[in-house]
């Protein structure tokens, strides 16, 4: 209660500027900058015409728009979709209820989330893969979300219902979408049919949640006293960071099919799930060891003087700090891990690029539509990691990691 | 084990060495301190009064003799080291709050984790320590955003939150500006005037003066005269002590 009141105070936003402000303080602060705005201004602005006309009426998006199912879910049988389904509709309740439980930031998240949905849901394409069906889904889900923050914001709610339900939900997403061999209702579904967004999120978002905790123990691995638990971190870390992602996929995919035993394989996109997981844990754990770096010796020591112990020193004082300083590199590396994640093409598994390609390949007519689908594939890539930045620079806001410290 | 009665010394230190690598910092230090005594401790720098303050709660290691607080005896063994931690608190020069966490959270931090206290007796305390300490208004700021002598009193407040029966301060108005240094000797006065053990490693000769039981003047490792106020200020034997005083005192 009252340590979230404190947040708050600190939380507020800074007022933006008045329009006519901010075009003369940011294009004609100084004659250079003002001749540079005089140049460059109609180039930009005839570029952006020339691209808007473009996409409205020379290109074809027949690529893109014919098969809104396979760019979501790939192949992922029709008949059992509404598993993803119910798992984004429980991430989208959650998402409402954060929003409503704590604001600030998920509120920009929430909406961008929502928007979208409204936006999918009246899209005007009117191809029978998006029918009527669809669209209650994804209008639904606005209302979902809506539904959520209501309860968010509900006395009864805690932050620690929300947590705990957050915790839930992978689990509950992983078994839904795996379902299980020979059941009625939940029969299980190769992951080699898995496609699409659904990939690239799976893959992303399990490997940030997986690769950061990893990350941080290799950190602190490395700055252990224990030789042995000291070496192994450092030729771990070294190692990866040696070696570029496509091998280490490789790595995964063959060298650990050899030599496991057939019955004990793992399957093809956990493979590729761990290799990503490790890849970004190496480059984790170097940030989080300069922040470990910059936190001074006094804060372990007062953390002593009041009794507390190596690993409550650790959780509640050392790695706090050590992470709001290097925030913005660890999201960066999220950035990076969410892009990196297309390489996962070459050890044959279909993410969202993955599927752009097939559906190129498919028909000799789409060969000449590829531009319209890369574009499409780049701005879903661009407005996702855009979104994280943005994330990342109002939570650092809200830390103070400039500020204080 | 526990020293409950006035008669047993709460803390007992017999030549107590310490050495950062082959520098000789303690060379033999002894020192017995009763409960509810306030010890100041002064001289010159680099004499070693950090050191030998810090290894009383093992902030330092010392590599011989013998240290004693409460009846714990400090050695290798780390629940020892947890007991005697829970039994004293620290302030230091630079206050050493926790930047990422507000004033309330600091000093309820140790007590719920350390202590196992539930959250709203450990807040509960929280605010009577900072209304003892005149700043019950700050509760919910972060210490970026308190003054140095607020945050000071913070500190000490998160110090005797853990209810410690000795409390330790290394030069803790050494880093303020002078219009500060006050309110936190005021605090530092009444807690002395309460009845806690202090340890104290100042150049405040006033706070010595007022409150003082006895005074230790360490050089080169080594307490070279102790006494009360009385006799160090009035009648002090070694020269050193003499030239130390006149110099500090001329401000
Ligand atoms: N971690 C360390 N490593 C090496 N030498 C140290 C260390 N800490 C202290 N010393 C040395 O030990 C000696 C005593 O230091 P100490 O900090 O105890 O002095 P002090 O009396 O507190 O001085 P000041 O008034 O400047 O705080 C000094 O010569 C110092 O350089
Ligand atoms: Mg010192």
């Amino acid at each position: 209660m009252t340590s979230q009141q404190a947040t708050q105070e600190v939380l507020r936003p800074p007022q933006p500027p008045g329009l006519i402000k901010w075009i003369r303080d940011n294009l004609f602060n100084s004659w250079f900058n003002s001749l540079l705005t005089v140049i460059f201004l109609p180039i930009v602005f005839f570029a952006v015409v020339n691209i808007i006309i473009w996409a409205f009426t020379v290109a074809d998006w027949r690529a893109v728009t014919q098969f809104p199912m396979l760019y979501a879910v790939g192949q992922y049988p029709r008949d059992e979709v509404w598993r993803v389904g119910i798992g984004l509709s429980a991430i989208v309740f959650l998402l409402g209820a954060s929003w409503g439980n704590w604001g600030g930031l998920l509120q920009s998240i929430s909406i961008a989330f929502g928007i979208a949905f409204a936006v999918f849901a009246i899209l005007p394409v009117q191809h029978d893969q998006l029918d009527l069906n669809m669209r209650l889904y994804l209008g639904g889900n606005v209302i979902l979300l809506l539904l959520g923050y209501l309860i968010g914001r509900m006395k009864a709610v805690k932050g620690g219902h929300i947590v705990i339900g957050w915790g839930i939900v992978p689990f509950l997403a992983v078994f839904l979408l795996t379902g299980r061999r020979g059941s009625e209702l939940l029969p299980d579904v190769a992951t080699t049919l898995w496609g699409g967004l659904l990939v690239t999120f799976l893959l992303s978002a399990g490997g940030i949640l997986l690769s950061f905790p990893i990350g941080v123990a290799l950190a602190l691995g490395r700055r252990s006293t224990l030789p042995v638990v000291k070496a192994f971190s450092t030729i771990f870390i070294e190692t990866i960071r040696g070696v570029p992602l496509i091998t280490i996929l490789f790595m995964f995919s063959i060298i650990l099919a050899l030599f496991l035993p057939a019955e004990s394989r793992i399957d093809r996109l956990v493979r590729a799930l761990m290799a990503v997981t490790f890849f970004s844990a190496a480059y984790s754990a170097e940030n989080v060891r300069g922040g470990l770096q910059a936190v001074p010796l006094g804060q372990i020591e007062a953390a002593k003087a009041v009794g507390m112990n190596g690993l409550q020193t650790m959780v509640f004082i050392v790695l706090p700090q050590a992470i709001r300083a290097v925030l913005p590199a660890i999201v960066g590396q999220f950035i990076a891990l969410f892009k990196d994640t297309t390489l996962v093409v070459i050890v044959g598994i279909n993410d969202l690029l993955g599927i752009g390609r097939s559906i190129i390949n498919s028909d000799p007519e789409f060969v000449q539509l590829q531009l319209e689908v890369y574009l499409f594939i780049a701005i879903v890539y661009w407005i996702f990691s855009y979104l994280m930045s943005l994330a990342s620079r109002r939570l650092e806001a809200a830390l103070g990691v400039s500020t204080k410290l | 084990m526990t020293s409950e009665t006035t008669n047993e010394p709460i803390i007992i230190c017999q030549d107590v060495h310490k050495w950062f690598d082959d520098f000789h910092a303690l060379c033999g230090i002894s020192m017995v301190v009763q409960p509810q005594e306030v010890i100041v401790i002064f001289g010159p720098s680099g004499s070693g009064k950090s050191t030998f303050i810090r290894t009383l709660n093992r902030l330092e290691e010392h590599q011989r003799g013998q240290i004693i607080v409460d009846g714990i005896e400090l050695s290798h063994d780390v629940r020892n080291i947890e007991r005697v931690r829970m039994e004293t608190g620290m302030v230091f020069q630079q206050f050493n709050l926790f930047p990422h966490l507000s004033v309330l959270q600091n000093i309820t931090l140790a007590p719920i984790w350390v202590r196992k206290w539930s959250r709203d007796k450990a807040e509960e305390v929280a605010m009577q320590l900072l209304e003892r300490v005149g700043i019950p208004e700050q509760a919910l700021k972060f210490p970026g955003q308190l003054s140095g002598g607020q945050q000071q009193r913070v500190a000490i407040a998160r110090a005797l939150a853990m209810q410690p029966k000795i409390m330790l301060f290394d030069e803790p108005t050494s880093a303020l500006d002078p219009e500060m240094i006050k309110e936190v000797l005021d605090v530092m006065v009444e807690l002395a005037q309460s009845g806690m053990t202090m340890l104290v490693v100042t150049h405040e000769m006033g706070f010595a003066r007022a409150v003082a039981d006895r005074m230790y003047f360490f050089d080169e490792g080594l307490i070279v005269e102790s006494g009360t106020p009385d006799d160090i200020f009035h009648n002090p034997q070694e020269d050193r002590t003499k030239l130390f005083l006149s110099q500090i005192l001329q401000h």
